[in-house]
């Protein structure tokens, strides 16, 4: 197969499309919480958590969609003790962020082991089937790509102008951009900035969590270790990429996911002399190369990494 | 109660303690309907944390606050708010990168609608500009305003949300001496529409000019109550320091050998906030006073003179040698003394021992350290030494520096700086925060080591420091420095015209037009 041509095959854009579903939810939630002032370093492992209590809820005989909002309750439940030390506590968000990590990893894996015993082939459940838009999926090419998907995959693309009409549109939104910028200015107006923190990063814990969640019942049918594979610090870094604009990170988990869908074809195709693992580390080159282009002129929320203290300056 | 004596707000033994601190010792206090109380005091003397609990933002341990003769819940800014009290915070509590309109509506609207209804608020935050002449432009960006507008979105602000009470902490810290008269135009509007002003300040001037009362708080407590009518100003003044201080005299000295030059200095920043074309002469014994309102390139001035940064053209001369290369190390040893704007942040390390600090800038001199080793035993004698000569309090030299109050931290500063005899002194808000006493002091050392022969360049924002200590003031302006003017010929006048960017030339005067 001519390198070209896999830009040529229905399969590669319905595969970056797919792929970039985990990332736009990871992206949105990570954006949510540091658009409050909170870097969640967490996102790793609640999508880690989020993928098995999904997919064990599923085993376990639960309803899919019951599994996703299991998931993204657990998530928001992170989220809650992510800020209990983070935003009331005020401690370091990078420390908070790396211990949440490890924790809930470890307890998804260790979960994962309690409920299974003794089991070396990680058993199957029945994910979502792609759901094609009627009328839509008959477009020829764009009708495949974008419009034969699983349920997840539209939920995640409606989310995008969601999370944009939140932030952009609604008083809560505007507390949110402000609580990042200048917690002060929030408390000055009368409203609570832990409560408002705590909210944001639940919201976008429970993102994170849907994201993880996708990969089990929606690409793949059961529970791997490390299946999330770094899809979290990722998002950490689309989150830059895309200056802290929705739009903008909907762009960058997509370049992402064509990379990473390229990668694997590029991997399959004999005929190409380069090892396969120059392939493997494309995606992340790219995402430093765009990080260093774009970040360049990123505003950052001024607040991001600040704890707010009553009674301080 | 009459109509035209209605209390408003009633402070009842108000107490509020920070540790060991006493901030604020049984206050009682009352404001009436359509009046201007002036909260007069030093720094320090608890003002600003009374507001705090009458906003919200603490809560007292003792003592109760009735709004209205309701009484408001405590520890609450949103009941402060719906109870009528709106606050003009010191530090502005905007966020930069929105615009007017958000930062006012923020919080006014019911959190979880779908959407917002910004041409309604709009039009009311139009309609209140017009009634109070708080001329803004609600789609601006506030990182596009400059200070005085700012403070106008901060007060419509308060009165978007139907404040009846608004308070100001020191509302012309950051004014020109002009907009400090359109400020007091406001607030006589709001007093005549029956509104009440609680106004914190330490500057007397101004509270004899817009207070209908005044209150004068001294170490936490309430010293003194008395309507402005009939009080006097050297009164008021003995009653808030406690005690008489007489500020030094300034006596006229021929100036000597040029100190400190500048020549065609500009230094590039974003958005015209750099250099340009900056000349100065300094000679020794003269002080050059440089004032102009915040942010108006003082601060890179001051980073340039400390070798903190270079220059993009011109040539900086000290003591007749030409100084090229632009490092910390080499202004030392230049002997160019540098007394930082922020003590905590640049001028001292808060968790060295003071012994360290003192050293900080001669710790590779061989009266303080060996082969690479400190001499523990010098740098202690040098520290106790200084302590008793700078008179710096409850300080041994191993005391930790942060735990220093800002005037004995300021003195730690001063000693190190004076200790070495520069040439040349670099002293930027060499007094901010510090109350009348610790500020006299400062002011003391400066004048003594112009007596020495050193050249003193003096950055403040506060123009009565500057007048009584300065051989001259230059004023800068959107980074341009005007001639200096010899004390003689200063008014405040002068100097509020220049503050307001008169007088500078055209390439000012258009760029002042570009940002506005």
């Amino acid at each position: 197969m001519d390198f070209l041509d896999i830009f040529l095959t229905v399969g590669f854009w319905a595969a970056t499309v797919r792929m970039a579903t985990p990332l736009i939810f990871g992206t949105l939630g990570e954006l949510i919480c540091e658009r409050a002032g909170v870097l969640n370093l967490g996102i790793e492992g609640i999508m880690t958590m989020g993928a098995m209590v999904a997919w064990m809820w599923v085993y376990q005989g639960g309803d899919l969609w019951t599994g996703i909002l299991v998931a993204a309750l657990l998530g928001a439940a992170i989220g809650i003790l992510h800020s209990g030390f983070s935003v009331y506590m005020g401690l370091s968000q990078h420390v908070t962020g790396i211990g949440i990590t490890l924790l809930s990893m470890s307890l998804s894996y260790f979960s994962f082991r309690m409920l299974l015993p003794g089991i070396s082939t990680p058993p199957k459940i029945t994910p979502f089937a792609p759901w094609p838009v009627p009328g839509l999926s008959e477009i020829p090419v764009i009708g495949e790509a974008l419009f034969t998907q699983t349920p997840l995959t539209y939920l995640a693309f409606l989310a995008i102008p969601a999370v944009a009409w939140l932030l952009y549109r609604t008083p809560i939104g505007l507390a949110v951009r402000t609580v990042g910028e200048n917690p002060m200015a929030v408390e000055a107006q009368g409203i609570n900035v832990f409560h408002l923190r705590t909210g944001a990063v639940a919201v976008g814990s429970a993102l994170m969590a849907v994201g993880g969640a996708f990969l089990t019942v929606s690409v793949f049918d059961a529970f791997y270790f490390d299946m999330v594979n770094g899809r979290g610090w990722i998002s950490i870094a689309l989150v830059i990429f895309a200056s802290w604009h929705p739009g903008k990170a909907l762009l960058g988990a997509l370049l992402f996911a064509a990379f990473d869908a390229l990668q694997i074809r590029v991997q399959q195709a004999s005929d190409i002399a380069i090892p396969y693992q120059f392939f493997l580390m494309m995606p992340y080159v790219m995402s430093i190369l765009a990080l260093i282009v774009m970040s360049r002129r990123a505003a950052y929320p001024k607040a991001l990494l600040t704890p707010f203290r009553r009674g301080e300056r | 109660m009459s109509e035209d004596r209605q209390i408003v707000l009633r402070l009842n033994g108000i107490t509020k303690r920070f540790g060991p601190l006493v901030a604020n010792d049984r206050i009682s206090l009352t404001l009436e309907r359509g009046k201007v109380l002036a909260l007069l005091g030093e720094n320090g003397a608890g003002k600003t944390t009374l507001m705090n609990i009458l906003f919200g933002h603490y809560v007292a341990d003792e003592g109760d606050i009735e709004i209205f003769g309701r009484r408001l819940e405590p520890g609450s800014p949103k009941e402060a708010i719906a109870a009528g009290i709106g606050m003009v915070h010191q530090h502005f509590t905007l966020a930069d990168n929105m615009t007017v309109i958000d930062n006012i509506v923020l919080g006014t609207e019911p959190l979880f609608a779908l959407h917002q209804n910004l041409a309604a608020a709009r039009r009311k935050i139009n309609d209140l500009a017009r009634e109070f002449g708080l001329h803004v432009d609600p789609d601006a960006k506030i990182s596009r305003l400059a200070v005085g507008e700012r403070q106008r979105v901060e007060i419509l602000k308060a009165l978007y949300r139907g404040a009846r009470i608004l308070i100001l902490d020191e509302p012309t810290a950051v004014l020109t001496p002009q907009e400090t008269e359109a400020l007091f135009a406001t607030l006589r509007g709001m007093v005549a529409r029956g509104l009440s002003v609680i106004f914190i300040s330490h500057k007397l001037n101004e509270v004899m000019a817009i207070a209908d009362e005044i209150a004068v708080l001294r170490h936490g407590r309430l010293v003194a109550r008395r309507p402005r009518a009939g009080a006097g100003k050297e009164e008021i003044a003995a009653i808030m320091l406690g005690k008489e201080i007489p500020e030094p005299k300034r006596t006229p000295m021929p100036a000597g050998a040029e100190r400190l030059r500048l020549d065609g200095i500009a230094v590039s920043g974003e958005n015209g906030s750099g250099l340009h074309d900056i000349a100065l002469s300094l000679r020794a014994h003269e002080i050059i006073g440089i004032a102009g309102v915040s942010g108006n390139g003082q601060s890179l001035l001051a980073d340039l003179i400390s070798g903190l940064i270079r220059p993009d053209a011109g040539s900086m001369t000290v003591n007749g040698q030409p100084f090229s290369e632009f490092t910390p190390r080499r202004a030392i040893a230049a002997g160019i003394g540098r007394i930082p704007e922020d003590r905590h942040a640049t001028g001292v390390i808060g968790d060295l021992q003071i012994q360290e600090n003192l050293i900080l800038e001669q710790c590779r001199s061989p009266r303080f350290s060996a082969f690479g080793w400190l001499k523990g035993r010098a740098i202690a004698r040098h520290a106790q030494q200084l302590i008793e000569r700078f008179d710096i309090r409850g300080a041994a030299p191993t005391t930790l520096t942060r735990t220093l109050s800002g005037g004995n931290m300021q003195k730690v500063i001063l000693a190190r700086v004076l200790e070495i005899a520069p040439k040349v002194i670099l002293a930027n808000q060499p007094t901010r925060g510090l109350d009348v006493g610790a500020a006299t002091y400062v002011h003391e050392q400066l004048l003594h080591a112009r007596a020495n022969g050193a050249g003193i360049i003096l950055i403040s924002e506060d123009l009565e420091e500057l007048m009584t200590v300065s051989d001259a003031i230059a004023v800068m302006y959107r980074g341009r420095l005007s001639a200096p003017i010899p004390a003689e010929q200063i008014t405040v006048e002068k100097l509020g015209g220049l503050m307001a960017g008169h007088g500078f030339g055209e390439g000012a005067q258009e760029e002042a037009g570009h940002a506005a």
